[in-house]
């Protein structure tokens, strides 16, 4: 017993698919609720930023979803661990079901900063440091789900991504960091930094609840993906079992 | 709003309506197609129905 004894109790499949069942719905409608008030804060309270003018919206969406890209495969790497270090059984899943998730997110960060950085920058994609370490993460999400779809054997499957993903996991520091160790046409960080963020309250709050509400929205669709997983596996062992208990094939007689 | 690049705002918001509500599509109906499977081979097997 101990801090970690709700964890553990959970950390297994049947207890819980039950934890989300209960959990799921609640989770919904908090993360409605918190999408819906990050919409209007950003695209109705929030003022005009005074050197992006109404282009500062594009904030709200590109910084969570870039934020959430980072922490679908920081997700993936610790499933991954316990993968490789405990064969915990529900590490791989929620490995497998984080993927397109974070893959999704990043997809919209890179395209919305290329929205924003059309008008800002005047040009839609520079291959600085921050950007091209991004657009590898979208590539690494991409091949990890490839990697995955292409061994049939699941322990192998697992196995290969995990490893693959700890290797590629080195990215996530090289894309925070990249905006210090190298000259980058990407601003610096503005939230996450020593001291205050260099950011007006009046565009930060609305930052800070799109962020909440996009951390609820991949939460609440991991926790439903990783239920959906555990479906397909159950399903994939009991069509094996079912294989195998069937009587074997007769072959008709020739005419 | 009258801004000039209006558009480049209008086109993120779309752009971010069409990977929220297709992540979350896919998530609802990957459930239901898996789940009915499971159910319907559960039921052709003749075991117990596992929770969802």
């Amino acid at each position: 017993m101990g801090i970690f004894s709700p964890i553990t109790a959970l950390a297994n499949p049947a207890r819980f698919s039950a934890f989300s069942a209960r959990a799921l719905p609640w989770l919904s409608g908090v993360t409605a609720l918190m999408m819906a008030l990050g919409l209007y804060l950003g695209l109705v309270v929030a003022p005009a930023d005074y050197q992006q003018g109404e282009t500062v919206r594009i904030m709200f969406l590109h910084v969570p979803s870039a934020w959430l890209g980072m922490m679908g495969y920081t997700v993936m790497a610790a499933a991954s661990l316990g993968v490789l270090i405990w064969r915990h059984p529900l590490a791989d899943v929620a490995a497998k079901a984080a993927a397109p998730l974070g893959a999704a997110f990043t997809f919209l960060a890179l395209a919305t900063g290329s929205l924003w950085g059309k008008p800002m920058w005047g040009t839609y994609w520079v291959w600085d440091a921050r950007l091209t370490s991004f657009l590898i993460l979208f590539l690494m999400y991409l091949g990890l789900m490839a990697l995955r779809s292409a061994i049939d054997e699941p322990s192998r499957a697992a196995k290969a991504c995990a490893i693959l993903t700890l290797v590629g996991s080195i990215n996530i520091p090289i894309i925070k960091f990249s905006v210090e160790w190298w000259n980058t046409l990407h601003q610096p960080a503005s939230v996450l930094k020593m001291g205050k963020p260099a950011m007006d309250p009046s565009i930060l709050t609305p930052l800070l609840v799109n962020a909440l509400a996009f951390t609820l929205l991949f939460v609440t669709l991991h926790l439903a993906a990783m239920r959906t997983e555990l479906v397909r596996r159950r399903l994939r062992t009991l069509r094996i079992t079912t294989a195998s208990a069937a009587p074997a094939f007769a072959p008709e007689p020739a005419e | 709003m009258n801004d000039p690049h209006l558009g480049f705002i209008v086109a993120s918001y779309a752009i971010g309506l069409v990977v929220v509500a297709g992540a979350i599509a896919w998530t609802v109906i990957d459930h239901r197609i898996q789940s009915r499977a499971l159910a319907e081979l559960e039921a052709r097997s003749g075991r117990r129905r596992s929770p969802r």
